[in-house]
């Protein structure tokens, strides 16, 4: 379980976060929407101890993010922050390799290996394996990226925009491969979208953020409404829903 | 593959080594040898303090054009040097006991270079920002070393005037065993955190992810380099580029960023060129040039070209 306790976050006198209290039982799909400067990045980075916590508390099961020791925590939750640039000349396989950092040391065994073919596997990563990270595409960087975030093999997984630069099929994929770790092993999945409809699709429960608080908290389908939506983005859309599912029609 | 290449850098660096002590080996024997090794010991030293202190600069600032030395952390050794003479009167400095002095040297170089540098490398840096940074560091630091200089009574001045060059010809074999156990210790610590440096390349926030506290580390890192540049700089003064040159030597001859080879194949490279060069310098060429100029001056085009080249990031 993650909580996440009269939150309140201020860049420089600019305050990004005010009072954010939200808690993410274990198991699961959340999505964090709302719109740009909403502050859903920085609650991430903070619930993943990028950034110095200034006001409130975090826990993700039961350990403090700010007292407890970088190492454990590594091996508890794994982020994948928005436009990570990989500055060092590595192949895909050294870099998902990476993941498995906070269990060895940089010392891989037999299962390490076994997680990071899997993970490569899993992102159709095995024809890229062994090129430079440098001479893939956006989209490609990504899916390596995400596929490193897998193989930390933690319980949580904060993904902040990771659908940038894929194009639908591996969008979809990278849904529903979340999706299936989530139903499949248990995991909790916290992922900032910005494509609505990819939440309504694969998510158990939407959680939109404006103006540094959390506005709304729901099913997607208490979520996605036309009301809701026009209080979170400021403009009304229409809501259809298909297969069961609602899906915005914010292109109309 | 790579292993072939670090076994071929290792044997070029022994070659350098045997023909440095053997070549022109004439009248007594002993005698000869055993300066020669004293001088063999210390260049070694200093090819891989060297070496192994920029490599590890670089894969912290992110940025394959840095050195310590860019950044005048050369300079700063020297500034401290400088200071205690300064406080200490000349007479004072040159009571002290060599290795006692060294000690005080490097500890004071470690906390200038943590005052001054941890702030710029909390976070990193863009490379324009970072690069100017550094030069404007390096002339600040310079410039601070000439101020004191020029206050200090002159034959003061002369006491600490002689460590100011680089001179591969005229090692400091009195600190050498003192600083070959810097050396070697900074040396084991940088090869057992070879996989952390490999997690901190990728950046503050993947590091900090995979369990690498970002500020602890980088601390723990620029010490370890500040404790190499003082013991490189100790024996044969302030060498600019060529830590730039070995690093990028490695770096194009292993094609890896992992430390677990980088490491090892930039100090042999370090040896390589400083005992091999010294060996040319000293009996093909008869000393017609100092070996440090031409460092200097092949170091300075690597640098200019990976500026040009833009260094694959």
């Amino acid at each position: 379980m993650i909580r996440i306790e009269n939150v309140s976050f201020k860049h420089r006198t600019t305050p990004i976060l005010t009072d954010v209290s939200l808690t993410i039982p274990k198991g699961g799909v959340v999505a964090l929407i709302g719109p740009n400067g909403a502050g859903k990045s920085s609650l991430l980075s903070l619930v993943a101890r990028l950034q110095p916590l200034q006001a409130g508390a975090i826990d993700i099961d039961g350990l403090p993010v700010d007292t407890t020791p970088g190492r454990e925590l590594a091996r508890v939750v794994a982020i994948l922050r928005q436009d990570t640039t990989v500055a060092s000349r590595l192949k895909v396989r050294e870099l998902v390799g990476f993941g498995r950092f906070p269990h060895g040391r940089g010392r891989l065994i037999e299962a390490d290996h076994a997680i990071i073919d899997a993970a490569i596997a899993q992102f159709d990563l095995a024809d890229l394996a062994d090129r430079f990270i440098e001479t893939l595409s956006g989209g490609q960087r990504q899916r390596a990226l995400v596929a490193m975030a897998f193989a930390q093999g933690t319980d949580y997984l904060l993904l902040d925009e990771p659908l940038n630069n894929l194009d639908m099929y591996y969008a979809r994929e990278l849904m529903r491969s979340l999706r299936s770790v989530a139903d499949g092993k248990g995991k909790t999945v916290v992922i900032v979208l910005h494509d609505i409809n990819q939440a309504s699709a694969h998510a158990d429960r939407i959680v939109a953020m404006k103006g540094g608080r959390v506005v709304a908290d729901g099913t997607p389908a208490e979520i996605l409404t036309p009301e809701t939506l026009e209080a979170v983005f400021g403009f009304r859309m229409r809501v259809e829903t298909i297969a069961d599912k609602p899906f915005v029609l914010h292109q109309l | 593959m790579r292993d072939r290449r670090l076994l071929g850098l290792a044997a070029a660096a022994l070659a350098a080594a045997v023909a440095f002590l053997a070549i022109g080996l004439k009248g007594n024997i002993a005698f000869v040898l055993e300066l020669r090794l004293l001088k063999l010991a210390a260049l070694v030293q200093v090819g891989v303090a060297i070496a192994i202190s920029t490599v590890i600069f670089q894969t912290v600032t992110g940025n394959r054009i840095l050195t310590p030395s860019i950044m005048g952390l050369d300079a700063l050794y020297l500034f401290g040097q400088m200071l205690m003479v300064f406080l200490l009167g000349g007479v004072g400095y040159v009571a002290l006991d060599p290795q006692l002095k060294f000690g005080l040297e490097v500890l004071v170089l470690m906390a200038l270079a943590s005052a001054l540098l941890l702030p710029m490398l909390k976070s990193r840096l863009d490379m324009g920002l970072m690069l100017l940074a550094g030069v404007v560091f390096g002339v600040l630091f310079r410039s601070l070393h000439s101020l004191l200089a020029r206050l200090i009574d002159p034959n003061e001045f002369s006491v600490v005037q002689s460590a100011s060059f680089a001179n591969f010809n005229a090692v400091r074999t009195d600190l050498l065993v003192f600083a070959a156990i810097v050396t070697v210790i900074a040396a084991v610590i940088a090869w057992r955190a070879r996989h952390v440096l490999d997690v901190v390349s990728l950046g503050p926030d993947t590091a900090t992810g995979l369990g690498v506290g970002w500020a602890g580390t980088v601390t723990g890192l620029l010490l370890l380099v500040s404790a190499l540049v003082a013991v490189s700089t100790a024996l044969v003064g302030p060498v600019a580029f060529f830590g730039l040159l070995v690093a990028a030597l490695a770096e194009r001859i292993v094609d890896t960023r992992r430390h677990g080879v980088l490491l090892p194949a930039a100090a042999l490279a370090g040896i390589v060129v400083l005992v091999g060069g010294q060996t040319l310098f000293q009996h093909a060429l008869g000393n017609a040039t100092a070996l440090g100029v031409v460092i200097e001056f092949v170091g300075g085009l690597v640098f200019l070209l990976l500026l040009v080249l833009g260094s694959r990031k």
